[in-house]
């Protein structure tokens, strides 16, 4: 697989990352240089491995069905650019 | 369990210009896990909350922040998987569904895409005209609900409130076995009622607790048959997924029109682009969410936050030993126990409340049919003309009993009991006492009724000659007597008092 120009603006874009035009290329790179990495993982048979998941011998730790959280409004808008009446005010999206 | 079988229903036909098409449909409906707090955080569900209130740092997708689950909403996961007769997997694992939206901060939904927590299952929806469709689940996983925005507070700004972000959701997946608008709502309704059952999601729709995503397509007729042979997609036509609907009758209308609106294309020659659509309810169409077109590309990977969530057997084993009886069940067993009628027994069993209230009503009266009636033609039809529901119904179910047992009994006849249940419902009052206080006793005493029949039958003579002229007649003096009785005589014994003295 070959990452081309197009595909690098298009990652970019997904990920909402600003990249200029003339970078590209050297990111298109990057991204190839990496896959080929992958690609020399790829060569080794691990049909018969489990995938690793954790590196720590632990069990997904659960919790009780309780509220222990919230009620903090001022808390959760502090950083919002533009909040009003409680509610995060953003640009207007609507379908 | 008595075994119901059904007939399976016709596939819905659409009349094109040129010629018949049938529709395909598949669903995913999203259930909202009854729970107290969130999957992910601590932070509370309750419903209409100050924005922003119920929000964890984790659920404002804070830096640093990590999710930790909720074991309550994976024990609902798994009693909804086992109500809809499906396997659970004793190990699933948490993905990332990457995307960007104001109601999103995490910019991505954990979600389960390559290991659901429950796997194969099947649901079976009557149609109520003695069909029914199997309609077989693909997959349950669980999932993060977003939050809500809002646009018409500010003609320039959407406001966004994240109290629903991070509530637990049950993302129930269907085959496309459903073959009509009608099955469509139908499922929904039946998903819904077995949810209620099992007490794992609330139902209200109108909150937005009960949600579905609806796929349709349209093939000629027998290409469905053939996918069905060999499970092969392109047999059945390109489909386009109809987002986000909170009501049963909007399903219906948006796969009705969706349905004509790519029958219509095809007929022209066109192709149907597989895209997501939105139903206008005010319109009545649907239309091409066109934004959500690149966003397809969401990049799944397992989230690094969560290991894979493993349950045991024997903890699956407990939660399936403690499921209530679900509404199949109930159902076929109101059929063999107490003799009920297929339509009898699905009224009753519609809504757990109600089947509640009925049972208690037979083990008192002890009449099965009888208990029937009364509760779905009398009870059912006084509470709605109150627009009441059977939980704030007047009159108990002992009550109702009461008056059954005396009509059984003999002491009242059936159209005295209507006026009985009446003053029950409206005065209240143990129905015994007030019958016996108030006279309504039925007068099963011949001697009495004999009088009546015999003064009756002495004062007119002319309908005597009438009614051995033509025996139907004789019904007029059942009617004069019951009259002259107040309605308290037995109108068994007045019948068979009136043939005999009139010698017919």
């Amino acid at each position: 697989m070959s990452i081309d120009r197009a595909t690098a603006a298009k990652v970019a874009k997904l990920a909402r990352i600003r990249v200029d035009e003339a970078d590209l290329p050297a990111l298109a790179d990057d991204f190839n240089a990496i896959l080929g990495f992958i690609e020399q993982l790829q060569e080794l048979d691990v049909s018969d491995v489990e995938p690793m998941v954790s590196v720590t011998p632990m069990r997904l730790p659960r919790r009780e069905d309780v509220v222990s959280d919230g009620d903090q409004q001022k808390a959760v808008l502090a950083n919002a650019p533009d909040a009003r009446e409680g509610f995060f005010a953003v640009p207007k999206v609507v379908e | 369990m008595l075994d119901l079988t059904y007939q399976t229903p016709k596939p819905k036909v659409i009349a094109g210009a040129k010629h018949d098409w049938e529709l395909v449909i598949g669903m995913e409906v999203h259930a909202q896990v009854a729970s107290k707090s969130k999957l992910f955080s601590g932070a509370s569900t309750l419903f209409g909350a100050e924005p922003n209130s119920n929000v964890a740092f984790v659920d404002a997708g804070m830096p640093g922040m990590l999710p930790v689950i909720n074991d309550f909403c994976v024990a609902q996961a798994v009693r909804t998987g086992l109500g809809l007769k499906a396997a659970i997997n004793l190990r699933s694992a948490f993905d990332r569904k990457n995307y960007f939206y104001p109601d999103l901060p995490q910019g991505y939904q954990i979600s389960q895409l390559y290991h659901p927590i429950v796997g194969e299952g099947e649901v079976l929806v009557e149609m109520g005209d003695g069909t029914a469709r199997i309609v077989r689940i693909e997959r349950i996983h669980l999932e993060q609900d977003a939050g809500k925005s809002i646009h018409d507070m500010d003609p320039a700004l959407s406001f966004v409130d994240l109290n629903r972000t991070g509530v637990a959701l049950m993302e129930i997946v269907s085959r496309p076995d459903i073959r009509g608008p009608e099955e469509a709502a139908a499922y929904v309704a039946k998903l819904r009622q077995i949810m209620l059952y099992l007490g794992t999601c609330d139902g209200n729709m109108q909150n937005g607790n009960l949600r579905a995503d609806v796929n349709v397509s349209v093939c000629r007729p027998g290409a469905y048959e053939r996918y069905q042979e060999t499970q092969d997609f392109s047999h059945l036509g390109t489909r386009c997924e109809i987002k986000n609907m909170n009501s049963l009758r909007f399903i219906q209308a948006a796969i009705d029109y969706e349905a004509r609106r790519q029958i219509a294309i095809l007929e022209a020659g066109g192709t149907i682009d597989q895209e997501t659509r939105l139903y206008d309810p005010d319109k009545g169409e649907t239309r091409s969410m066109r934004s959500k077109e690149e966003a397809h590309d969401y990049r799944y990977f397992p989230d690094p936050d969560l290991l894979p969530l493993e349950i045991e057997q024997a903890w699956v084993d407990e939660i399936a030993a403690n499921l209530p009886e679900l509404p199949d069940a109930k159902k076929a067993r109101f059929i063999g126990d107490y003799g009920l009628s297929d339509y009898d027994a699905s009224v009753l069993t519609a809504d757990l409340d109600a089947a509640q209230y009925f049972e208690v009503v037979v083990a008192e009266a002890g009449d099965g049919k009888m208990a029937a009636n009364w509760v779905i033609n009398e009870l059912f039809g006084r509470l709605k003309k109150d627009e009441a529901d059977i939980t704030a119904s007047p009159v108990s179910p002992a009550q109702l009993a009461g008056v059954i047992r005396l009509i059984k009994s003999g002491d009242i006849s059936g159209k005295i009991a209507k006026d009985l249940f009446e003053i029950v419902y409206t005065e209240g009052g143990d129905p015994a006492q007030i019958v016996e206080a108030r006279g309504m006793k039925q007068v099963t005493d011949t001697g009495a009724i004999e009088a009546a029949v015999d003064q009756i039958i002495a004062e007119n003579p002319a309908h005597v000659e009438k009614a051995k002229q033509n025996p139907k007649l004789a019904g007029w003096f059942v009617g004069q007597v019951m009259k002259a009785t107040g309605g308290k005589a037995n109108p068994a014994t007045v019948n068979e008092l009136v043939t005999a003295k009139l010698g017919l």
